[in-house]
């Protein structure tokens, strides 16, 4: 296969690429719009956003989510906030600003181009929702409030209580409900994509399984956008919904979509901390938190008193002391890494030692614990329901787990993969967090792609792409129809005794310790032939249950699974093959003598693109450079 | 603990349904409710009979994909508590508990405890939005908000459209869920344009939908894991009354307390 790594950025300054390039782009004329087709995988900010508005510029959208309703989608968990350059606050915030902190905290690892674009649009993006009646907190005066968030010294971010995701989705979704009811949106609750038909070299449709008939079906179209999330759930046991998975991106990445940085994972710093053999996921307290909260362990290695009994002095603010400019709200990566070396060091606290205190006792002292209440209450709340303990009388306790993908499809400037025709949206592409995502980016990334970067691009491709006639009695979609029903009866036909469950517990703890917050050379090759291992165990052992023709989550769990399996071999080779540290890739063996990441700028300053070349084959490695023409590479440093 | 469930089997959509006697032993009291449905299923499977199916999908009380009657209580006994964050701290060791999905003709039982809630989709379809084409807002601060309405426009904005208001209702009505959505929306300056058409739109889909009538008995609002006010019901009725008997004048702004 050839591939053409292009980027399409835009030549110019990087402050005219994007005006530059919405100017030169084709456009499709509006009484052609309807004529065109698109699909839409996935409805969360980036597909429920990109769904709605192409279908108000009138194109024929149809809309696929395997949730029951599209409100469902797991952007509704996002809890702090959203950023966007408004300067409101009058703290020194521009565009500009927020372009650099975002290119630094993804440790210099993301496409500039993109990243510029990305903090252009965040304006605008506070506008549509503000518009829409997303019902973000004011001030008493009426205008809009914000608060900040880790690797920012400005105050940028907007919210909606703890629920911004929430109120963010809902206002994309009713945008998009509003489509349905006009019967430009066709939408499929329900049904799960099971593969990407590519035709002539372009991606003309999809095949899916409705999940409650067990039917399998295919859809034609002139282009198919993957606004399908990220891949946490490699790890089993992490902040995404249960029903998180790869296996669109994936099965797209057989059919020849570049996979990109698979390795850039990112471990979010305060989480509850795992309890027990039976715990199906993680639960996520938002990084606003450390806007008010301060993180520390006991000084005294395995001191086992209450947080209440141990005094100030025999504490260890470690964020505050080990950077004093950023305290408690260094990026994430730092954060999560400093919680996981001072608990493998003995200074842990709670059960099995695997957390660290987040203690509101001094913002109670300053605030009052009213106003405290009315910034976290829900948090507290959410805290107190699952650990039993209230943090207004003992502070949390705090451990990183697996949040967000940075790494994703390949997509280039105008989002579209390596495959012409087949786009990427939001978590499910790689491009605009570099090798870490600060807070609250990634709801402006989702929406910036789905209401204000895809509808121009899409329409730019759909202008100049030479679309044969096809629909889906084509026999390319046949043919994935069969592979997909061959799928599902040899997932039926493992006649083990074992369920999928426990196959998917136990790859996520061999990921988890050795391609998860530190990663060595050693772990990681011997955790590839460990995933083989399992893997073909897991097509031996299974058991699966039911019928393929009826609502059998067991099967849509084991097909998810089987291609995690895949999946988890490509993200150890991406670990291992990158020497070096940068964001949330913490290779042991690169590290500054302060513990800190080490890049090596010279020989890993590229995307890693992996392309697949066969169910045994090792993916073959394609790399885009990343040229830094408007920040100046450095390492990063929040001291 | 050790644990006697009674589930609500149901093969499909027309098939009969009966409760199923289940025993599960070794539950942890810090579990949540769903991951003592995992363990059960776990047993289900290692015997080779089929799991019960269920709709869950965060198991952080926000998605609002899970819900299941607990004892004759949507979400369970513990109050602004989804199914998913209910812990089993809050049982008894050898409790006998029935677990069956919404009851509602608006909500046909798909299989098992898993039913069919389209209807919440088909009536925001019909109206509860904000029309603002994608590229069309003015700038966020050029619309001021008054904290205060803000705030709650908030507590209704919260409902995670899980449908235990409906399941909680003796007559299966609608009407917390639409009036949440129609008082979120008519809170907010921006709601105004379409704030009688929204009303009149949303509840004729909710009655065609098949919920009953709301009779006040407050039960919705008991149920509610969001905890959403019965308040705003009143607030859709003064907003319903209005557009249908005294139907502002096209055009005319609307002004006054609502």
């Amino acid at each position: 296969m050839t591939v053409d790594l292009r980027a399409n950025v835009p030549d110019g300054p990087i402050e005219k690429k994007w005006d530059t390039h919405r100017f030169d782009m084709k456009l499709v004329n509006p009484a052609n719009k309807r004529k065109h087709r698109v699909i839409m995988v996935g409805t969360g900010l980036a597909g429920g956003s990109a769904a709605a508005s192409l279908a108000e510029l009138g194109y024929d959208v149809h809309c696929f989510c395997f949730q029951d309703s599209p409100r469902r989608a797991h952007s509704i968990a996002a809890q702090g906030g959203i950023n966007a350059a408004k300067n409101y606050q009058n703290d020194g915030d521009s565009i500009w600003r927020l372009f650099y902190d975002t290119v630094k905290g993804g440790d210099f690892r993301s496409r500039e181009a993109n990243v510029y674009r990305l903090a252009q649009i965040s304006v605008n993006i506070i506008d549509q929702c503000a518009a829409q009646g997303v019902p973000f907190a004011r001030e008493y005066g009426g205008l809009l409030a914000n608060r900040s968030f880790g690797g920012a010294q400005v105050s940028r971010t907007f919210y909606a209580r703890g629920q911004t995701g929430q109120q963010l989705l809902l206002g994309a979704y009713q945008a998009m409900a509003k489509q349905i009811g006009l019967g430009t949106v066709t939408m499929y609750p329900r049904t799960e994509m099971l593969d990407v038909v590519v035709i002539d070299g372009q991606a003309r449709g999809i095949v899916v399984r409705d999940l409650v008939t067990g039917a399998v079906s295919s859809h034609a179209a002139d282009a198919v956008v993957l606004a399908t999330g990220g891949y946490s759930n490699v790890f089993f046991l992490s902040t995404n919904a249960k029903g998180c998975n790869v296996t669109a991106t994936w099965r797209a990445h057989k059919r020849g979509a570049l996979f990109a940085n698979p390795c850039f994972t990112q471990i979010h710093p305060t989480c509850i901390p795992a309890h027990g053999e039976h715990q199906s996921k993680l639960t996520l307290m938002s990084e606003s938190l450390r806007n008010d909260g301060r993180i520390w362990v006991p000084k005294k290695a395995g001191d086992r008193r209450r947080a209440a009994e141990i005094p100030d002095a025999e504490r260890d603010y470690y964020l505050e002391r080990m950077y004093p400019s950023f305290g408690n709200l260094v990026p994430r990566d730092v954060a999560s890494r400093r919680a996981k070396e001072m608990c493998d060091s003995g200074f842990g606290v709670g059960e099995g030692g695997h957390g660290v205190f987040l203690d509101f006792r001094e913002a109670i002292g300053r605030l009052g614990q009213q106003v405290v209440a009315e910034r976290y209450g829900n948090l507290f709340e959410m805290y107190q329901r699952i650990t039993g303990e209230n943090p207004f009388d003992m502070p949390m306790r705090i451990y990183p787990a697996p949040h967000y993908t940075m790494g994703g499809l390949w997509v280039d400037y105008n989002l579209m993969s390596t495959v012409p025709g087949l786009h990427v949206i939001g978590e499910a592409n790689f491009s605009d967090h570099g090798a870490n995502r600060l807070g609250a980016s990634a709801l402006m990334q989702g929406l910036a792609d789905g209401y204000f970067i895809l509808p121009y691009t899409i329409g730019n491709y759909l202008a100049q792409a030479k679309l044969a006639k096809v629909d889906a009695s084509h026999s390319a979609f046949k043919q994935a129809e069969a592979d997909v029903a061959a799928k599902v009866k040899r997932l039926l036909g493992v006649a083990g005794g074992r369920g999928v469950d426990s196959f998917h517990r136990e790859l996520g703890r061999l990921m988890w310790d050795q391609c998860g917050m530190a990663r060595t050379r050693a772990g990681l090759e011997g955790a590839i032939d460990q995933v083989r291992a399992l893997r073909e165990r897991f097509w031996k052992e299974l058991y699966v249950g039911g019928r393929g023709e009826d609502l059998n989550q067991s099967l849509e769990k084991a097909g998810r699974v089987a291609d995690f399996f895949e999946f988890a071999e490509l993200m150890c080779e991406d670990a291992l093959h990158r020497e070096e540290s940068c964001g949330g890739h913490f290779r042991t063996e690169y590290q500054t003598p302060e513990g800190e990441a080490k890049r090596d700028d010279s020989r890993f300053s590229y995307v890693a693109a992996w392309e697949y070349t066969g169910d045994t084959a090792a993916p073959k490695l394609h790399k885009e450079p990343l040229e830094f023409e408007s920040v100046h590479l450095a390492q990063r440093s929040y001291k | 603990m050790r644990l006697v469930l009674h589930v609500w089997r149901q093969a499909g959509p027309s098939a009969e349904g009966r409760f199923v006697r289940y025993e599960v032993a070794g539950i942890s009291p810090d579990i949540s409710f769903l991951e003592m449905l995992d363990v059960l299923n776990e047993s289900l499977i290692a015997k080779k009979e089929e799991p019960v199916a269920f709709d869950h999908d965060c198991r952080e009380g926000i998605c609002g994909s899970c819900g299941v009657v607990i004892d004759g209580r949507p979400h369970g006994p513990q109050s602004h508590t989804t199914a998913c964050q209910l812990h089993m701290r809050h049982f008894a060791d050898g409790q006998e508990i029935w677990i069956e999905p919404w009851r509602a003709r608006a909500f046909p039982v798909l299989k098992d405890l898993i039913v069919d809630r389209g209807a919440f989709d088909r009536i925001i379809a019909a109206g509860g939005f904000i029309t603002a084409r994608t590229g069309s807002a003015p700038d966020a601060n050029a619309i001021l908000v008054p904290k205060r309405d803000a705030d709650l426009a908030m507590d209704a904005a919260q409902c995670i459209g899980c449908g235990a208001c409906v399941a909680a209702c003796p007559n299966a009505s609608a009407m917390l869920f639409v009036a949440a959505k129609v008082s979120h929306l008519g809170l907010l300056p921006q709601g105004q344009p379409e704030r009688y058409d929204r009303v009149v739109k949303m509840v004729e889909v909710m009655d065609e939908a098949g919920f009953g009538a709301c009779t006040n008995h407050g039960e919705c609002m008991a149920a509610c894991p969001k905890g959403i006010s019965v308040n705003f019901i009143a607030q859709l009725n003064r907003d319903l009354l209005k557009a249908t008997l005294a139907p502002p004048r096209e055009g005319a702004a609307w002004s006054g307390a609502g």
